[in-house]
């Protein structure tokens, strides 16, 4: 069963239409450009920003019914959430961070010490690095044992070491954390490296997934890494609006 | 010197302050991070006292405050004492002429928070109530502690509504700005200038001590 999505929602400069599933201890990757509409996804998951229509479920759960007019407020669907940057409340240290949603005192310690940062439990965000503070943010977002982490650009405001870094230990992470992740990111190796599942989106909609080879063989005729996806990307766009758009009919969305 | 009056002010100043404080901290969060119907008529009337003239504002609730007004014969019958021409009475007089001074930074502090800072808070389990108390006051306590000092020191000073309101009657409205002023009407500049003396340092202590705890209790940045 897992997460259900299908929700629609007009934006300023498209609409979004997705629909999607992640079953339980699945780690999906919604990836895309900027802009793609993949935030104001999990925010509509999160119960954050009201879809216009279409229904989010999990397990017998209904978060969100368009059409019987349920939503549930987000206090109630338990989930994690790590903003982009952070958010972390600056007038509490780690610990009471992280203790702010937790059950016990004991669950804390071991979430900071599972991260590696227990040593900095007396300090306030201000005093950590921006790697610390991701891993107190994801640390918080786990002590409310979430049943959906969602996980927005964790690691576009770190640099590339930290980010490796990081990004290797949630990956040996996830078998202990047993909780389905939503992974949004522009970077599609870090889509490819953390996820079972990738979501490729534009402009507020899922496309095929082989569109995501299209993106992987453009991406690996370049030399300069750094700038492979900017550039899968844009030609990416061209791709979409030259062919894709024209030539698949109705089909053109279906996943 | 009669050391009555001086009394009066703090006094006055102390109720006030921790009134509005209460009063207004609540509301600055339903201006900030609610919208409804009237809201902008509502923080207009709120402002209102900052712009009229203190015996306007002063004749005003004099009218209503008294034995024939609609607050002043509520009162009556809950308390059976009268409203205008006491302590009490000086006391909601300038709960309302001081509220902008209390809203203000209030609302200013309020609105230099991340709005995602709350919304991870809703995601964490709080209630928007819990979240005022856990997240938003605590880091806008400078604003708070902004908001107190103005109201503070903007009582210490008042004159004009207090005057219409309260009259001077001693021990009980006759408060120091009062005091000096019928002081100097009576070409007793003797008394007009120790009453001054002593209100210039008490203000500066007041604000001395409310500036030392705002600036141990600020976080981040």
């Amino acid at each position: 069963m897992g997460l259900r999505v299908k929700i629609t929602k007009k934006l300023p400069h498209f609409e979004l239409d997705v629909a999607f599933s992640c079953d339980e201890k699945n780690v999906l990757a919604l990836v895309g450009p900027s802009g793609a509409g993949k935030t104001t996804i999990i925010r509509m998951i999160a119960g954050l920003t009201r879809p216009d229509s279409g229904m989010i479920s999990y397990n017998d759960e209904v978060w969100f019914d368009g059409e019987k007019g349920i939503v549930r407020p987000p206090q109630e669907r338990f989930l994690g959430f790590v903003f982009q940057d952070y958010m972390l409340f600056p007038h509490l240290n780690v610990f009471k961070n992280v203790a702010f949603a937790a059950e016990s005192k004991d669950e804390v310690m071991r979430l900071l010490k599972l991260f590696d940062i227990w040593h900095l439990k007396d300090r306030r965000q201000h005093e950590i690095s921006g790697g610390e503070r991701q891993r107190c943010a994801i640390c918080q977002a786990l002590a409310r044992k979430p049943r959906v982490l969602l996980l927005d650009e964790p690691f576009s405001a770190l640099d590339a070491n930290t980010r490796r870094n990081l990004r290797d230990e949630l990956k040996k992470l996830r078998t202990q954390l047993a909780v389905p992740i939503i992974h949004v990111t522009h970077d599609i190796d870090e889509a490819l490296f953390l996820a079972d599942d990738v979501l490729p989106m534009v402009n507020g909609k899922i496309v095929r997934k082989w569109m995501l080879q299209f993106m992987l063989k453009e991406r690996n005729t370049k030399k300069r890494p750094e700038d492979d996806f900017k550039y899968g990307f844009s030609r990416y766009h061209e791709f979409d609006r030259s062919v894709l758009y024209d030539s698949l009919g109705d089909e053109k969305w279906r996943i | 010197m009669d050391f009555v009056p001086l009394y009066l002010s703090i006094k006055l100043a102390v109720f006030s302050t921790v009134i509005l404080i209460i009063l207004s901290a609540p509301l600055a969060y339903l201006l900030v991070y609610f919208r409804f119907r009237g809201k902008s008529f509502l923080e207009a009337l709120l402002n209102l006292p900052m712009v009229l003239p203190p015996t306007v504002l002063g004749f005003y609730l004099l009218v209503v405050m008294g034995p024939k007004g609609a607050l002043g014969r509520i009162w009556e019958t809950m308390t059976s004492s009268p409203l205008v021409f006491t302590f009490t009475g000086i006391v909601f007089a300038s709960i309302v002429y001081s509220f902008p001074f209390a809203i203000q930074p209030m609302k200013t502090s309020f609105e230099k928070i991340d709005r995602r800072l709350l919304e991870s808070a809703y995601v964490l389990g709080l209630s928007p109530l819990a979240t005022f108390f856990k997240v938003i006051v605590p880091n806008a306590l400078g604003g708070v502690a902004a908001s107190a000092i103005l109201v503070f020191v903007h009582t210490m000073g008042e004159f004009g509504v207090i005057l219409m309101v309260g009259g001077s009657i001693p021990g009980e409205t006759r408060v120091a700005s009062i005091a000096i002023y019928e002081a100097v009407e009576a070409l007793n500049y003797r008394e007009a200038g120790m009453m001054c003396l002593i209100l210039v340092p008490i203000s500066y202590f007041f604000l001395l001590i409310i500036n030392r705890l705002t600036r141990s209790k600020i976080y981040g940045s």
